[in-house]
């Protein structure tokens, strides 16, 4: 691998030291040599995105650290327009052949094609609002810290005669984005999140955080709480399938409402392929659920960019339960008459763009005020393996997992073996009780959002599970 | 490649490490779809880069890196050090490995027809073609076509002198018709769902499939379900196609016999396993018909698990996971085999690229073929629902109860298929369900189908496994769960 002279790739350094990413001004000179060597190729637009990361995570399982990893890489992504044509070639080997045979792989790519009628020229120089998202705290975060602090919470599985499994992670990423016609655009983040499930015989429960801030949360909180729920999830009964008034934690919430993102893409809609078709301007869901997107949302993170550099722009999806807006890319904003809203994906795609911070108004209530308004209920902590089963109506299936509660008479009174459910989202979000305020969720199944834990009446259980 | 690979190991030894091993990965992928008539992505990558896993101190730390220079491989190889001498700071016991051989040695899948080689122009030529085949259906109103090709080049090299290099060509292709009416969606894919068929082949495996005979047929089924009747909810005899079938052998045998989830390390994300350490060869998983291996060896077929040696080095083996119906053999690595009485790992363990950690996962795990000829089960069935292609899928973190549902099914009376239905869907218990197998057909229906997006570990990989499956029969199960409401 021939390194090019000015183009350097920082080092993971010696000892156990956070890895570190490269100054920005490392990602404008390669966007700036891809642009260079683009103009001897025949191309007559180039698009260039540079992508960094060091991330590190630490996994543990029976009480002890099992698989500890690190990861520094970098790519460069280049998408060229010639003659009506566009194609995309990535590679991460940033010396000036590499970056030339990348060029001449994406003409080659977009010379092989039909002309495309709907590409667009390249979007021209944008302005950007600017968000605050690399904590040093969270990058300097090193394997001996994450060690210590994973030590910490499985000692006190460990005494309490339990078993935790988990991960602590910390990193950082940037992007920078440039093309042609003189846009540029960058951005870095930290990130970090720490996950715990403790199992006490075949009871099991969890918590975790995920925030750019490693100071926003404190690991041993987190396995406190999953150590008490583990234990409160010991000698589950049996309850017959049903309809049941359920409390929604957060996690749980996300992880279901997660699967509307992509409906409120306009593409989707073009493509009939969303649950929104012939639902637009309709009181679709219930007058107290109102979701935005909002990129710049304090407890959000990403880019204030999107695929093709066009800022983020805050859009209201859902208002008091009618869909108003959806999202649009350039392309997808052209064929409808419409302004592009900043959601696009990089081009080439067929996906065309997506809401990617959503954000669910939340209310006044909390997790302890509806178990204490719920005459019989469950308290899910957490979903699991959910799948789409009917796109239009927008039924999800999935199992409720570690820590399924009953709730009779206003509180916990013991656990329940887990359920399987087969609801639609849509029928969900019209039978929604109460909220509690917007908390920035984390789960398995969607991508971090905000949302409100919910109480919602008529959760259809179908099946039960053997634990 | 190697002395990238003995930089790294000299560096990790110098440092303390007690073992190494390095994996120097090339990857490469080209991926087309179209959608409507018009080129959707259109887009080849390449990445190339080193990870190396150590031992110090009795834990594990790897680090990655793709910076690929002197100085860059001993700085990734240091941090693999360090980062196992933190771990050494939570850990409970010694990692002990299962003896394994060193080999020096050279691999290639076959194939016949580089699809790197074909030109772009053709590839894309017969999606479009494909794609106006079903837009040509009345009332579809959404086609998409995908081909995916990947070389994947590895050097894999260890402190006890193992030096082996793996290339590998894979191919996948498929078509979808998708089809809005009223206020129902459905869609019809083939020759599977979520991207068709992939294997460890050549182009060969696109111009196996037919693609512009089929097209018309998924088009006109998408439409077609629109006025099927609802499949009925009941308990009754199930027939399930080959695909859905390796995708139910996928998730309710293949990932419990993952001996890390079996052991905890994957409690906090993917799960665990009902197969606990006490049921090996005493639990009646299925049938007496049921036969189930796990082999990565290229006699099994041209699979996604298919290969000469695992990640860690240990060469490719067919172990029996159910033989004659009992519960037989787990997938285990070197940490792990002495757990369940072996003495050498059973050769498992994989990785998703050079900066993730090779980790216990699947590789042809296959229904072995039974003795029916398919229109002799379909005949013998009095009353029954054939289910084909998945929809969704969806199984607890123990794997014991799963629901599945199909894009298509049909009603079998007496016999014969005497209606579409739509909305297929069944559920049950894994143990349950294999047990209630009553005919497997034989080989002449039998495909090594490929599941390319299996995920699992933290941070997530993805990989291709194998599940060679014919169309099997199972009785009293329930049916049309996923669309009841009561």
């Amino acid at each position: 691998m021939k390194p090019a002279p000015q183009l350097k790739k920082s080092s993971n350094g010696a000892g156990a030291k956070a890895a570190e990413l490269s100054p920005e001004r490392e990602l404008r000179r390669i966007v700036a040599t891809v642009l260079r060597l683009a103009k001897s190729t025949g191309a007559e637009e180039t698009e260039v995105h540079v992508d960094e990361v060091a991330d590190a995570l630490t996994r543990f399982a029976n009480n002890a650290i099992h698989q500890n990893v690190a990861e520094l890489g970098l790519t460069v992504s280049i998408r060229t327009v010639a003659d009506g044509r566009t194609a995309r070639a990535t590679t991460n080997r940033i010396d000036e052949d590499s970056l030339r045979a990348a060029i001449e792989a994406s003409l080659s790519l977009a010379h092989s094609q039909p002309k495309d009628p709907r590409l667009l020229p390249l979007p021209a120089k944008q302005r950007y609002r600017s968000v605050h998202r690399f904590l040093k705290p969270t990058a300097a975060l090193c394997a001996e810290e994450r060690a210590r602090a994973v030590r910490r919470a499985c000692d006190l599985a460990v005494k309490n005669g339990q078993v935790a499994a988990g991960i602590y992670a910390s990193g950082q990423s940037q992007s920078a984005l440039g093309n042609s016609r003189g846009l540029f655009a960058a951005y870095r983040e930290t990130h970090s999140e720490f996950s715990i499930t403790v199992q006490e015989g075949p009871a099991a429960s969890w918590a975790k955080a995920n925030s750019a801030d490693v100071r926003a949360y404190d690991p041993q909180k987190l396995a406190a709480r999953a150590c008490e729920k583990a234990h409160l999830a010991v000698n589950a009964r049996k309850l017959p399938p049903g309809r049941y008034t359920v409390i929604l934690e957060p996690s749980a919430v996300l992880d279901l409402v997660g699967f509307l993102f992509y409906d409120f893409a306009a593409t989707a809609l073009e493509d009939k392929r969303s649950c929104l078709n012939d639902r637009m301007g309709k009181q679709l869901i219930g007058p107290n659920i109102t979701i935005t997107d909002d990129a710049y949302h304090a407890l959000q993170q990403g880019a204030p960019f999107d695929g093709e550099g066009l800022p983020r722009q805050k859009v209201l999806l859902v208002d008091r339960g009618i869909p108003r807006n959806l999202v649009y890319s350039r392309s997808a904003a052209r064929s409808t008459g419409k302004q592009p809203t900043g959601h696009g994906f990089a081009l080439p795609n067929e996906y065309g763009e997506a809401p990617m911070n959503l954000v669910f108004t939340g209310g006044d209530s909390s997790v302890e005020k509806m178990v204490a308004s719920t005459e019989r209920g469950l308290l899910v902590t957490r979903l699991w393996y959910i799948r789409e089963v009917d796109p239009y109506e927008k039924v999800m299936t999935g199992m409720t997992r570690d820590g399924l509660f009953l709730v009779e008479s206003g509180r916990v009174t013991g656990a329940v073996r887990n359920f399987r459910f087969n609801q639609s989202i849509i029928e969900m979000l019209n039978n929604v009780e109460l909220l509690g305020p917007a908390v920035r969720a984390t789960g398995e199944e969607a991508f971090e959002m905000v949302v409100p834990a919910m109480k919602v009446h008529n959760f259809h259980f179908s099946e039960v599970t053997k634990f | 490649m190697w002395d990238l690979c003995t930089n790294a190991l000299d560096t990790a030894r110098l440092r303390g490490a007690a073992y190494g091993d390095v994996r120097v990965m090339h990857l490469r992928q080209r991926d087309l779809t179209t959608k409507n008539g018009q080129v959707g992505t259109l887009s080849q990558s390449e990445s190339i880069g080193l990870g190396i896993r150590v031992l110090a101190n009795g834990a594990w730390g790897f680090s990655s890196t793709d910076r690929l220079t002197r100085e860059g491989v001993a700085a990734c190889a240091a941090q693999a050090v360090s980062i196992a001498k933190a771990s050494a700071l939570a850990k409970r016991e010694e990692v002990v490995l299962a003896p394994e051989q060193s080999y020096i040695d050279s691999w290639q899948s076959p194939f016949r027809k580089d699809p790197f080689e074909i030109p772009l122009e053709t590839q894309l030529a017969l999606l479009l073609a494909a794609d106006e085949e079903m837009r040509r259906v009345k009332g579809v109103t959404l086609t998409e076509t995908d081909m995916q090709f990947r070389k994947i080049d590895s050097w894999f090299a260890s402190s006890t002198g193992s030096r082996i290099h793996q290339r590998k060509a894979i191919s996948g292709c498929g078509i979808a018709a998708t089809s809005f009416q009223g206020e129902e969606i459905q869609k019809r894919s083939y020759p599977n769902s979520f991207g068709g068929q992939h294997a460890l082949q050549g182009y060969e495996l696109v111009q196996s499939l037919d693609l512009l005979k089929n097209a018309p047929i998924v088009a006109e089924e998408a439409v077609a379900l629109h006025s099927a009747s609802q499949c009925p909810e009941k308990i009754g005899t199930l027939i399930l196609g080959g695909s859905q079938l390796g995708l139910q052998i996928h998730e309710s045998i293949g990932h419990p016999i993952e001996l890390d989830r079996v052991l905890g390390q994957e409690a906090n994300f993917a799960g665990t396993s009902f197969l606990t350490l006490d049921q090996l060869n005493k639990l009646k998983y299925g049938s007496s018909i049921v036969n189930v291996v796990a082999d990565a060896r290229l006699d099994h077929g041209q699979g996604l698990g298919t290969f000469a040696y695992d990640d860690e080095g240990v060469p490719a083996q067919c172990t029996d996971i159910i033989k004659d119906g009992q519960f037989r053999g787990y997938l285990s690595n070197r940490e792990t085999a002495h757990l369940v009485g072996l003495n050498r790992s059973s050769g498992t363990m994989r990785t998703e690229s050079w900066n993730r950690l090779p980790i216990i996962r699947m590789t042809n795990v296959s229904l072995l073929p039974g003795s029916w000829d398919y229109d002799d089960l379909i005949a013998d069935t009095h009353d029954g629902i054939l289910m084909e292609t998945n929809r969704s899928w969806s199984i607890d973190d123990r794997r014991y109860q799963f629901q599945f549902s199909t894009e298509i099914g049909w009603e079998i009376k007496g016999g014969k298929k005497v209606r579409m239905l739509k909305n297929p869907s069944y559920s049950g218990i894994t143990t349950d369900f294999w047990n209630s197998c009553d005919a497997i057909c034989k080989l002449g229906h039998w495909t090594l189908w490929g599941t390319p997006n299996c995920g699992k570990g933290q941070p997530m990989q993805t990989m291709g496994t194998g599940h060679g499956a014919s169309p099997s029969r199972f009785r009293n199960v329930r049916i049309g769960t996923a669309f009841s409401n009561q």
